[in-house]
């Protein structure tokens, strides 16, 4: 089925996700989509899949106007999308599975279903079994069943979103060969990812998108340096950067190893020196997070050791990585960085060690509008902390950190923010590693990690590449690792 | 970007939506007295007449007044103790059973101390401390189940509910019988010696009055005015959030299981040395479920579940009065339970609205 | 066999029926992702309403009927307040338990005692001959014919049927009930009626025709809502469990019965067991989600610990996993 996307707009609130887009997909083609988080790609895919409505432009399914009204309605059109983590019922059978939601009497026909699974299992190579428990099976099972599961709805399109995180390569080498057969019989295939290498491998064309825009597209051969061009733009030369990096280490990651149910990031050796600040690069989803919550002590690594001052912290929970000087704030601000319901002040009081019984309320309100002051937050000490703007609660979760650090973990700290606040927020943690604070932070802004960090990690698919120095490499060399190339 | 920017919220306009939610409140309970009369019209009775009655059957002696404040009492506390819970964001469903394992403890404590000749003020205060741990334990069961389990506080309260009213009649029956009566309403009653005395021509004694008004004082300090209420206060809005800032989120879940028991065991000793004097299979006089409504209707406030409680209080004594048009005394329980219907109703009907917009 | 034996097991059975139909109904409830915690109210108040309105128009049918339709009005609060309003499950469902109980003796006081109308035993003609089994399943009131086949028809729906799966899903994972077309919100208040309906209907079981009459508060039934809810948790979410697990109960009240004649211990002792065994079914589906068993979990070697995993993994998925968690479509 021919796709034609015709200036496609969507916008949420001040962010513009999709900015008219233009895109015709053939028949029988294996289309590649390739971008950064953000770049507006899933958008997309959740309007062609019916989740959302575009604001304005037109859906043409082969040549003909369409409505995608709801993820129904994409399927009865015959657009599937095979989602990351699959939309399954892990409790239920692989035949329930199929069989939930499909139409017709009171009693579906359980054998003729049976029969088509295992039919379509055989013509591509999966071993899926109509008995088992969908729980039970791995990532890349799971992600088998629902594509045999779109084909026997008879999706003429089928839309891949980051469908090799998580799966093994044989599982990988299977989908691939799976996907070329699919085309050939004349379905168009959507394939989603950040990762280079495959894209190139398998795809006919491929479209990239940049702060939701369609930059650009190509057709073999590829050139890995124009996709990351496309991709990440051109760096500009940002003014100087200050470093406070001593030479003196006081944290070591001796082998580590940390694990999740579907990364298993292996063997991490790293000294992060007094005042250094370090960047970790990659698309979401690749084992930065996990990092960052091990070096709070909020998850415990498999294996290896980490130590701080050369004492063993392995295994320690996080209050006592808190004690020792580490702070840790979370992308999600509301969800789990601050408490909805209590004010400023109450914040404020929370932060400080109290050892005295009562609240002393005329200390805590001119602390806490010493802080408001201090860090230019828009607010009172009785504002409710929902009430404040998102830069505002990033500026209250940089205020309530304590004051003698030696190690502090940022996730996004500038998502959401404008470019000054962005730079003030930045002076400030500089500041802190004047006095010997180390700082490890997670960013998808590859100009953010350039211009700020001493050293930079990539993540990509669980591994995690050795320490780079920030001086010599550029956004050219960190795209092409984030995006999976010269590992 | 100075310190001149201006302020996004003013006390002023803080105060508007504290009336607002008065009002709101306050529509709530009229709406819930009109569907109480209608429920009333349809057991043919009159309505202005019952709550006339119930007000007479209150307040209408000082006898029955100071019944009103001994049972006051004992929900005061049981309120108190579950703002605790309530605060840290846990349903301490299981506070029935809390109270009757105060009982259990206070019985035995003193059938323990009966015989030996103690000071029996001496003896007093041990059964009290005896009530305490018992609630103390029964309450760190679901709240262990919970931490270290992930067994949801409601269903473990609520087993632990049964199986301590189980306890209670194997101890009326088995071990604690009354010698020689094959009966099954209750223990053997407490020397008089040992009973707390009630102020003349009353029921009430002076003693579990301080106590209730020392808890509930107490409460609202410590949950207003601490650092320890206001960690509570916290990790029930949000305790992820509330470990990142440093809070021991595990020690602190216990502890208010723990104070929360501490007052359950308390009311279970008040219950046994001034009411009931004995331990019987109806131990907890359901305070504890009461005390849940009290605090849900209040919105987990301190000062007001103080207030609300003697209202409660009221027509559960109040409403024995109805007997005499013909009524039962259940009426209380209805009219108490459609009140905290509707203040749930309202409030989320006010919420959605907001939402709305 | 000894006449007193068949008796007590025919006892068992019965005894087992109307809890069987409460429990399966809040089975069909949290299947589909709510709690209705109200239903030892609902039992109470179903069972009165069912009683006075038979007593009123001489007709059972109609008492059955009232009581249905009670459990659906008091399933309906809860729906409207949980998933319209989204207010807190555990407090609507805990209020309307202990309003609907009080709510339930104080407008049945009148009617207290009164002899009432009744089902009466009725043997299935042509199976008379055989011993034993005939005896303890077959000769009973119709409710007690009626609860074999609603737990059949309960299990081959949820199961076997195309709605019955989309039941499972919604409770399961709505948001990829709502990618299949499913309008989840739709359907969860109907399921929770439903459920209520059948709560509903345990009530004049009890009234009509197993524990015949209404007795007010010595009637017994205050707890058996509470039961309801945990044989529903120990049955695993599965109508023949949860079936297993009523009859259970059954025989455990009437074990309590026959032991109470000979010895002094009362019956509440063996009526409470159904909660430690709820207890212990918690603990071991839930005891894989506590962190300190995450952390345990990470500082074991490779082997073990995925084997561990994937068994922890399993005993979890017992409840739906949505239970309780409001439900938003993007």
């Amino acid at each position: 089925m021919k796709i034609t996307l015709q200036h496609i707009d969507k916008s949420f609130g001040k962010v513009h996700a999709n900015d008219d887009i233009n895109l015709i997909i053939p028949s029988g083609t294996i289309q590649g989509i390739l971008g950064e988080n953000g770049a507006g790609k899933s958008t997309l895919m959740k309007i062609l899949t019916g989740y959302y409505q575009a604001d304005s432009g037109d859906i043409l399914l082969d040549d003909v106007k369409v409505k995608i009204a709801s993820p129904e309605d994409a399927v009865m059109r015959g657009i599937g999308m095979l989602h990351q983590d699959p939309l399954d019922f892990p409790p239920m059978k692989v035949i329930d599975n199929f069989l939930l939601g499909t139409k017709g009497g009171l009693f579906p026909k359980r054998k003729d279903v049976e029969k088509e699974i295992v039919r379509l299992s055989t013509e591509f190579d999966f071993q899926i079994n109509p008995d088992t428990f969908v729980e039970t099976m791995t990532v890349g099972e799971r992600q088998q069943l629902e594509i045999l599961r779109l084909l026997w709805l008879g999706v003429k399109v089928l839309i891949l979103d980051e469908p090799t995180t998580g799966i093994s390569a044989n599982q990988k080498e299977k989908l691939f060969a799976t996907l070329v057969k699919l085309a050939g019989q004349g379905l168009t295939v959507i394939f989603v990812s950040h990762k280079l290498e495959e894209v190139e491998l398998l795809c006919n064309r491929v479209a990239v998108f940049r702060q939701g825009r369609l930059v650009g597209e190509m057709e073999p051969p590829y050139s890995t340096d124009q996709f990351v061009y496309m991709m990440f733009g051109k760096s500009v030369e940002t003014g100087e950067k200050t470093s406070f990096c001593k030479d003196d280490s006081y944290i070591k990651l001796n082998g580590i190893g940390i694990e999740d149910y579907r990364l298993h990031l292996k063997n991490i050796n790293l000294e992060i020196k007094c005042g250094e600040v370090i960047g970790l690069a990659g698309m979401e989803g690749s084992g930065q997070r996990l990092f960052l919550r091990m070096l709070a002590g909020l998850m415990r690594p498999v294996s290896g050791k980490i130590l701080f001052d050369e004492v063993d912290f392995t295994g320690k929970n996080y209050l006592a990585f808190q004690k020792a000087g580490v702070a840790y704030l979370p992308a999600s601000r509301l969800e789990e960085g601050l408490i909805p319901g209590m004010t400023l002040t109450e914040h404020f009081i929370l932060s400080e060690e109290h050892h005295e019984l009562f609240v002393d309320q005329k200390t805590a309100v001119d602390l806490t509008e010493e802080r408001i002051r201090a860090f230019y937050i828009k607010g009172t000490p009785v504002s409710q902390i929902e009430q404040l703007s998102g830069g505002n609660q990033q500026r209250a979760l940089l205020a309530l950190l304590r004051n003698r650090l030696r190690l502090i973990l940022m996730e996004h700290p500038t998502r959401g923010l404008d470019i000054e606040s962005a730079i003030w927020i930045w002076s400030k943690m500089k500041e802190r590693c004047k006095d010997c604070a180390s700082i490890v932070f997670t960013s998808s802004d590859l100009d953010e990690i350039l211009q700020y960090s001493d050293r930079i990690l990539v993540f990509f698919g669980g591994l995690v590449s050795p320490p780079l120095d920030a001086k010599s490499t550029s956004v050219d060399e960190l795209g092409q690792l984030i995006g999976g190339k010269g590992w | 970007m100075t310190s001149q920017t201006p302020l996004v919220k003013t006390p002023a306009s803080v105060r508007k939506i504290g009336f607002l939610d008065f009002g709101i409140r306050l529509s709530a309970v009229i709406l819930a007295f009109v569907f109480t009369s209608l429920i009333l019209l349809l057991v043919k009775a009159d309505p202005l007449e019952a709550y006339k009655s119930i007000i007479v059957g209150a307040f209408g002696s000082t006898i029955k007044f100071t019944s009103v404040v001994a049972s006051w009492v004992p929900l005061v506390i049981a309120t108190s103790g579950l703002l605790f819970t309530f605060t840290a964001g846990l349903w301490n469903i299981g506070m029935e059973g809390q109270i009757v394992f105060g009982s259990i403890f206070a019985v035995g404590a003193f059938r323990l101390l009966d015989e030996t000749g103690m000071d029996p003020t001496l003896v007093i205060i041990l059964v009290f401390i005896a009530g305490a741990l018992g609630g103390i334990l029964w309450a760190l069961l679901p709240g262990l189940m919970k931490i270290y389990g992930g067994v949801n506080e409601i269903f473990g309260g609520l087993g632990l509910n049964f199986v301590a009213k189980t306890v209670a009649i194997w101890l009326i029956f088995g071990p604690w019988k009354r010698p020689g009566v094959a009966s099954g309403s209750g223990t053997e009653w407490i020397d008089v010696k040992f009973r707390l005395a009630n102020l003349p021509g009353t029921n009430l004694s002076l003693t579990i009055l301080i106590i209730a008004l020392i808890i509930a004082v107490l409460t609202a300090i410590m949950l207003k005015g601490t650092h320890f209420g206001l960690k509570l206060k916290a990790i029930g809005k949000n305790d992820k959030a509330a470990y990142l800032l440093g809070i021991p989120t595990t020690r602190y879940f216990l502890l208010a299981f723990g104070m929360c028991g501490l007052f359950a065991g308390i009311a279970g000793a008040i219950l046994v040395t001034s009411k009931q004097y004995s331990l019987i299979p109806d131990a907890g006089f359901g305070y504890g479920f009461l005390g849940l409504l009290v605090a849900m209707l209040v919105n987990y406030h301190p000062i007001w579940s103080s207030v609300v409680a003697i209202f409660f209080a009221a027509l559960s004594i109040g409403n024995t009065q109805l007997q005499y048009m013909g009524l039962n005394t259940y009426f209380a329980g209805v009219l108490q339970g459609i009140l905290v219907l509707f203040v749930v109703l309202v409030d989320g009907l006010r919420k959605r609205l907001v939402r709305r917009r | 066999m000894d006449i007193a034996i068949l008796t007590t097991l025919a006892g068992v059975v019965e005894y087992a029926v109307p809890v069987l139909f409460a429990s399966i109904g809040e089975n069909i409830t949290e299947k589909a992702g709510l709690t209705n915690l109200s239903v030892n109210g609902t039992i109470i108040l179903a069972s009165m309403g069912g009683f006075v309105v038979a007593l009123n128009t001489n007709s059972i049918l109609l008492g059955f009927i009232v009581g249905a339709l009670i459990g659906a009005a008091i399933a309906a609060i809860v729906a409207f307040s949980s998933i319209t309003l989204k207010q807190s499950q555990v407090a609507i469902g805990f209020i309307l338990a202990l309003l609907c109980r009080d709510l339930g003796y104080f407008l049945g006081a009148p009617y207290t005692n009164k002899p009432g109308i009744f089902l009466s035993k009725v043997p299935i003609p042509g199976l008379s001959e055989i011993p034993i089994v005939v005896p303890i399943f077959f000769i009973h009131s119709l409710v007690v014919y009626a609860s074999y086949i609603f737990i059949i028809v309960a299990f081959i729906f949820m199961y076997k049927t195309r709605p019955g799966l989309m039941l499972q899903g919604i409770g399961e994972r709505p948001t990829a009930a709502f990618a299949r077309g499913a309008n989840v919100k739709a359907l969860r208040y109907f399921y929770t009626i439903l459920g209520g309906a059948l709560v509903g209907l345990a009530g004049p079981m009890y009234s009509l025709a197993v524990k015949i009459g209404w007795a007010g508060q010595l009637s017994g039934l205050d707890g058996v809502g509470w039961i309801a809810l945990a044989i529903t948790i120990f049955g695993g979410w599965n109508p023949l469990k949860v079936a297993f697990g009523a009859y259970l109960f059954g025989g455990l009240q009437q074990l309590g019965i026959t032991l109470q004649s000979s010895t002094n211990i009362p019956i509440q002792i063996l009526q409470a067991a159904p909660f430690p065994l709820m207890i212990f079914t918690l603990l071991l589906v839930n005891v894989g989600r506590a962190e300190w068993v995450e952390r345990e979990l990470a500082a074991m070697p490779e082997k073990p610990r995925k084997v561990l995993s994937k068994i922890l993994r399993a005993l979890r998925t017992s409840p739906p996993a949505s239970l309780g968690i409001p439900f938003e479509n993007e």
